[in-house]
């Protein structure tokens, strides 16, 4: 904690030294305890919000090759979206309490749940992906056989489906996180959404530049570089509206962790205009360092809100200013 | 009464919930005033519900040992020292600032365990805070300074005696008309009673954490040993029995009223009335107001400072207030996505061609 951390938060200041400047000088709390609980969720929910994002980034990656024929990005980002969508899964049950419980989510849908919607999508959204993972996976000798041309015609229509959906997979996971009392999450409800999406088209465009040959990865990088500059701009958007939070995104993790991902994220986004082009050592570069930036912004948001929790000011002091200015707008209307 | 609360028959809330001819709304009022911090009701609570305990702890929060509602504490007593006198004994004192929840020395301490504890502190209630500072060594005798029993100035003469209050408060889950918890669970295992109150159903919760995040007073939480959350049910079996639950039932002060909600409402504000009457002006009620944050709660407080010296937030809002503003921004940028797609593979397909 830095000087702006009050170790009496409970009482009014004395005299002596000067208070600590801003609004956390007058704050009160329970012997400085928590008001919110912290989130239950560990790294895995984190790690969660980076697969999600880049399940569906490639996923749309993919469907545009095969409209395109453009077979080994195709190929790569049906798999890299599979792989992505097992982790997926894996992480997200695993970070239950009752992991053999599962299957629970699927009892109902809630409209005002974004994990019930979200789980909606990616059941939606994942036996496409499979079924044209597993036709990637069947050996060349075998898919001419009759068996084989059936199916492809099946995951081929269904993979398509699948991609449909993955704008929803790549942006629900904001509104998971802001539909919450979180102040660092739901006080940046407006521009998260759009930060997602660009960390995950800059993922998945990223993913397939690594994967696949120069050539053919031409829409690999555009998607990327749209979804990259996307994030930075949204990202940057969302810094100049936080209030008091600002400081959780600043510092300790979260800071660092944003840091990094904007770095890696502008280097990524120069060598996909860049070199990508040219080079396949320069592609893959800036593939991996576009999808360690996008890994290092879920992780910084994650961690911002946890950070957030900690601190019974970032839970008071803006709902203290919001009552203070309702009761100064009834004095005003009353005088 | 607002004219929303007299056109709302009081079993409104169920019945908007899908029960035909439900009982009428219950809740709690806890008038902290008489409350006289004995934490009859965390044991009764604890008893009844078969709610495991967490392990033996001083805290250094005045007498509270307990810390914060929890998985394991459905019931806390908060206890606050104020060097501040009570109500009459000084008209003026409805002017001065928030007060402190307790001494500078005890929050300095009480602070840097918080720190150190893997969840900031927010698990008090679940989980015992680390013993020392840091993990280190972890037999180092601290001064928590918890309270003595003799007066104050007993052992050194009257000059050192200042004006001193406690407030005491027995939390419990507030049992929002619009309840955070409820909204966003994905498995349905939190839902709404007949008697308008929210409960887990411990067979079908799968332990997800959703409702955690979602609470704005930091209510429920996930057992650790269990991965299922537990919250206070204002002991639904009892309800069904035509019994008070555990906790109003052991208050010997009747600082916890059970009642149709209603009537806990009148009375709040005749209680209310009564003390701004006898001169104790910082009584305020808190979630009387069904036009607050979270609709009003089923549970009301009658407070005699700010909220948040008790720890509780001012002024909450619903997270699903903010739910359709959230999937309008989602819903951009889902088509952002979309669009950065079509257009990465149309630009190029249009390159290819020439
Ligand atoms: S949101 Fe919190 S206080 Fe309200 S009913 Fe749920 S657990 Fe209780
Ligand atoms: S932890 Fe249990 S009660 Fe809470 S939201 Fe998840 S399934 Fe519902």
């Amino acid at each position: 904690m830095n000087g702006a951390h009050d170790p009496h938060p409970g009482g009014p200041r004395r005299a002596g030294p000067e208070p600590a400047a801003g609004p956390a000088a007058d704050v009160a709390s329970y012997y400085g305890r928590p008001v919110l609980k912290s989130p239950v969720w560990e790294w895995g929910t984190a790690a969660y919000l980076f697969t999600g994002g880049l399940a569906a980034g490639t996923a749309v990656v993919a469907a545009g090759a095969d409209l395109q024929g453009a077979v080994r990005l195709r190929r790569a980002c049906w798999l890299g979206s599979f792989g992505a969508l097992l982790a997926s899964v894996g992480l997200l049950i695993d970070d239950l309490g009752r992991p053999e419980r599962f299957h629970h989510m699927l009892r109902v849908a809630k409209p005002t749940s974004p994990m019930s919607i979200g789980t909606w999508l990616l059941t939606a959204f994942g036996p496409g992906v499979g079924a044209a993972a597993v036709w990637e996976l069947l050996p060349v000798r075998w898919r001419s056989a009759r068996p084989a041309r059936l199916l492809r015609a099946l995951s081929r229509g269904i993979g398509l489906a699948s991609a449909a959906t993955a704008p929803g997979v790549a942006t629900y996971t904001a509104a998971l996180l802001a539909q919450t009392a979180v102040p660092g999450w739901s006080e940046v409800r407006g521009a998260l959404p759009f930060v997602f999406a660009g960390s995950a088209a800059a993922s998945g465009g990223g993913f397939g530049m690594l994967a696949a040959p120069l050539d053919e990865a031409a829409p690999a990088r555009a998607f990327a570089a749209v979804g990259a500059a996307g994030e930075l701009v949204a990202s940057r958007v969302m810094e100049r509206r936080m209030g008091l939070i600002r400081e959780v995104y600043h510092q300790g993790a979260a800071g660092r962790c944003r840091r990094g991902a904007e770095l890696l994220t502008v280097a990524g986004l120069a060598g996909a205009l860049l070199t990508a082009k040219r080079s396949r050592a320069g592609a893959a570069a800036s593939g991996i360092a576009l999808l360690s930036g996008s890994a290092l912004q879920r992780f910084g948001v994650f961690e911002a809100g946890v950070a957030s929790t900690k601190d019974p000011r970032y839970v008071v002091v803006p709902q203290r200013e919001r009552l203070d200015a309702a009761a100064r707008d009834r004095g005003a209307l009353s005088s | 009464m607002t004219s929303r609360e007299l056109a709302a028959p009081p079993d409104a809330l169920a019945r908007a919930n899908g029960y035909e001819a439900p009982p009428p709304r219950v809740g709690f009022f806890t008038d902290t005033s008489v409350c006289i911090g004995c934490k009859a009701c965390e044991v009764a609570c604890k008893e009844w519900n078969h709610v495991p305990d967490d392990g033996l702890d001083l805290l250094g929060m005045s007498f509270d040992n307990t810390g914060m509602l929890g998985a394991n504490s459905w019931r806390h007593v908060a206890f606050v020292e104020q060097p501040r006198p009570v109500g009459r004994q000084d008209a003026g004192l409805a002017g001065l600032p928030t007060g402190p929840s307790g001494l500078a020395h005890t929050s300095e301490v009480v602070e840097a365990r918080l720190r150190s504890a893997p969840r900031g502190g927010s698990e008090l209630g679940t989980t015992p805070l680390p013993t020392a500072p840091g993990g280190g060594a972890p037999h180092v005798v601290q001064d928590l300074g918890m309270p003595t029993f003799s007066r104050p100035g007993d052992t050194s003469g009257p000059e050192t005696r200042t004006d001193f209050r406690w407030l005491m408060e027995s939390d419990v889950c507030k049992h929002c008309t619009e309840a955070g918890c409820l909204d966003v669970c994905p498995t349905g295992a939190l839902f709404r009673t007949e008697f308008g109150t929210v409960v887990v159903q411990q067979d079908v919760c799968n332990g997800c954490g959703y409702c955690v995040s979602a609470c704005p007073y930091g209510v429920i939480d996930r057992r650790p040993d269990d991965g299922r959350a537990q919250k206070c049910t204002l002991c639904y079996d009892r309800l069904h029995d035509g019994l008070t639950p555990a906790c109003a039932k052991a208050c010997p002060t009747e600082s916890i009223q059970f009642g149709p909600l209603d009537e806990l409402r009148e009375r709040a504000d005749r209680r209310l009335a009564e003390l701004h009457g006898q001169g104790v002006d910082e009584a305020e009620l808190y979630g009387r107001d069904p036009d607050d944050g979270v609709g009003g709660h089923g549970a009301l407080f009658l407070l005699l400072d700010k909220p948040e010296v008790y720890g509780l937030p001012p002024a909450p809002v619903v997270p699903t207030r903010f739910a359709p503003q959230i999937w309008r921004r989602v819903g951009a940028a889902a088509a952002s996505f979309a669009l950065a797609a079509i257009g990465a593979f149309a630009s190029t397909a249009v390159g290819n061609r020439r």
